[in-house]
């Protein structure tokens, strides 16, 4: 008979191997679902890289992908390290957009640089603001915070929609419901030919690695997570620290929607947020809550879905059957983590 | 009014199912965010095999396996791998989406055989449809609607009337406890969520076999969402889901009808997800009301 039995330490360059290993197997498994299809998985694959990174133009595209991906996983992170399960990434990213862009609408005559950095911190207010609601339901309430967060996406869709269709609605559109566009002054300006969100994403990554591991508050964030009883009896304000870094959690998630509209569509749309709020706890969760790893294991997911669009064009695959590679990827990198965590045993009899 | 009393019945029916499904599932302790994506494999399998076969039976079969199906892979990574569930969940419901819109590509713009529409054609049942309001809303429906009041009147009863589904909210409680008492906590836990799966897989067939019928890419648009918001609303609920399906369902059309008063619908969409999180502020006081409380924590025996 097997039995499981739960692993002690687990070396750094095991974790690696079952994580290779595991991108191993689902690339077999994903590679009988492209032989299904009726295509080479080799070729498939091989030009899924290429469309990724084949280019100088390609690697930029896979980075205005990646750069909200880490941006967003960075922020959650925050709160994941508190075990404050924040799936509200979505919506906090619309939110945030949705502020940045009430400046970028309205005051467009101010200096670019004045006005960039008050779209910017609007953003981070937006999307702090969202988050509170969880964040102090949760400590005054105990409500369960997956769930507030998840609605909490749900509202800022259809509030943004709304706004769409209705008070924001461009009337110079002919018709056609879309808020206006932004004016020059309030886009992001490029650097080496991508919008300058990749250089926020570094400072921000560097920051937090920073906060996390070698100041107080990080410290006492990682003490939240580990045991809040500890937390208490170390005499620590529990409420005040997870209030405070769930609200950083969704500033930063905010900070993306700011980028996204004043770097990549130029205006507020209810898609903005290209589902970086989702894929982003799955990131997030894949990095091992590590800030740094984030940014390989977003760079990836980024290039598969760059990938997944160039081989439409190429193969006349699909977009859908880049998502189902996608996740089955997902399914075993998830899986991968059960033998981290334990050992398959024969069990002796008697 | 009858004619939206009527509508809110079909609205409801795909989010009743499936907030079934996932009230189930959490009972069992594990939150299934896949709703969205096992309702579209639900959707696009029964609408293929529909087409295909043209056997309204099979199509029926065909949703509830993939259902059960991507609640298979769920099962797998959190029951015996113990993984994360919302990332597991999330992660289902991404294949879902993709999976259904591959599968689905060529299906779209086809229509159901003569005979699967006939067989779905609401269907009034003697003296109960001529009660008046309520009649014609709730018994001249078709014979999909009708299982789906079956389904649900039975479900309540298993929850809170049989020994398994005691068991079952044992699981969901505590289950060491449920262990100790010699309770097989792996094989409840399998079948309860392949069940909740396979309900919403019906619920999505409903969309794309009856409702539409027609096939479209990410058909649910959103309502296995909703579902999750429902079982909160509900408070775990069968027979309560029934009602808050409804009325959630109305939510969703009464928009269109209500143009005149300048109410906008998108304002409207959002009132489900603000009512369920009222209610899970408000009603946490009530044990009876509140979630299943080992709810998203693997459970490893030799840790207890």
């Amino acid at each position: 008979m097997l039995r499981l039995v739960k692993r002690g330490h687990v070396s750094k360059r095991e974790r690696i191997l079952i994580y290779f290993l595991s991108v191993l197997a689902a690339l077999v498994t994903s590679g009988l679902f492209v032989l299904l299809m009726g295509h080479s998985p080799w070729q498939v694959f091989q030009s899924m890289i290429l469309g990724a990174f084949g280019s100088r133009l390609r690697f930029q595209d896979t980075m205005i992908i990646a750069v909200p991906l880490i941006i967003t996983s960075v922020g959650i992170m925050i709160a994941f390290k508190m075990k404050f399960w924040n799936i509200g990434g979505e919506g906090q990213i619309l939110i945030g957009a949705l502020f940045a862009s009430y400046f970028a609408l309205n005051f467009s005559d101010w200096p670019r640089p004045v006005l960039l950095l008050v779209m910017l911190l609007a953003g981070f207010a937006g999307g702090a603001l969202v988050a509170l609601i969880p964040a102090v339901l949760k400590v005054k309430l105990q409500t369960n915070e997956t769930i507030v967060t998840l609605m909490l996406n749900y509202i800022a869709f259809h509030l943004v929609t709304y706004l769409q269709y209705g008070p924001w609605r461009d009337p110079n559109s002919k018709g056609f419901p879309k808020i206006a566009n932004f004016s020059a002054n309030a886009l992001l300006p490029k650097v080496f030919g991508l919008h300058m969100g990749w250089i926020i994403m570094l400072i921000l990554v560097v920051a937090i690695t920073i906060l996390l591991r070698y100041t107080k508050i990080g410290y006492k964030i990682a003490v939240v997570g580990e045991s809040k009883d500890t937390a208490r009896y170390a005499g620590m304000n529990l409420n005040r620290i997870i209030i405070s870094s769930v609200a950083v959690s969704g500033g930063i998630c905010g900070m993306v929607g700011m980028i996204e509209a004043a770097g990549v569509n130029y205006t507020l749309t209810p898609s903005l947020t290209g589902g970086y709020g989702f894929l982003a706890i799955i990131t997030t969760w894949l990095s091992g809550l590590n800030p740094v790893a984030i940014i390989p294991v977003s760079v990836l997911f980024a290039a598969l879905t760059k990938g997944g669009n160039f081989i439409q064009t190429a193969f006349q695959i699909p977009q859908s059957a880049a998502s189902v590679i996608q996740s089955i990827i997902l399914f075993f990198v998830i899986g991968a983590e059960f033998f981290i965590q334990y050992r398959i045993v024969g069990k002796e009899k008697g | 009014m009858n004619a939206f009393l009527h509508a809110a019945i079909i609205a409801g029916i795909p989010l009743l199912l499936a907030t079934l499904g996932e009230t189930i599932t959490e009972k069992a302790g594990h939150l299934n965010l896949g709703v969205e994506g096992m309702m579209l494999l639900g959707a696009v399998a029964g609408f293929a095999t529909g087409l295909y076969t043209g056997s309204p039976v099979l199509a029926i079969l065909a949703a509830i396996l993939a259902g059960a199906g991507g609640a298979l892979i769920y099962g797998i990574l959190t029951i015996s791998m113990r993984a994360n569930q919302v990332v597991s969940g999330l992660a289902l419901t991404i294949f879902g989406t993709g999976f259904s819109s591959y599968m689905g590509s060529g299906l779209i713009g086809q229509k159901l055989s003569e005979q699967m529409t006939d067989f779905f054609r609401p269907v009034a049942i003697p003296l109960l449809s001529g009660i008046p309001l309520i009649g014609d809303m709730l018994f001249r429906q078709d014979v999909f609607v009708y299982f789906s009041y079956l389904l649900c009147i039975l479900i309540g009863i298993y929850l809170f009337k049989t020994n398994m589904g005691l068991n079952l909210q044992a699981i969901g409680e505590n289950p060491s406890a449920a262990d100790a008492s010699g309770i097989p906590i792996t094989r409840y836990k399998y079948i309860h969520v392949l069940l909740g799966g396979a309900l919403c897989g019906l619920g999505g067939a409903y969309l794309s076999v009856v409702q539409v019928p027609q096939w479209q890419e990410n058909i649910t648009s959103g309502r296995g969402w909703i579902a999750i918001a429902l079982v909160i609303f509900c408070k775990w609920n069968p027979w309560k889901s029934f009602f808050g399906a409804i009325l959630f369902g109305g939510l969703s059309i009464v928009g269109f009808r209500l143009q005149q008063f300048n109410i906008s619908q998108h304002i409207l969409d959002m009132l489900p997800y603000l009512v369920t999180i009222l209610v899970l502020a408000i009603g946490r006081e009530n044990k009876k009301n509140s979630a299943p409380e080992a709810m998203s924590l693997p459970y490893f025996r030799e840790e207890r």
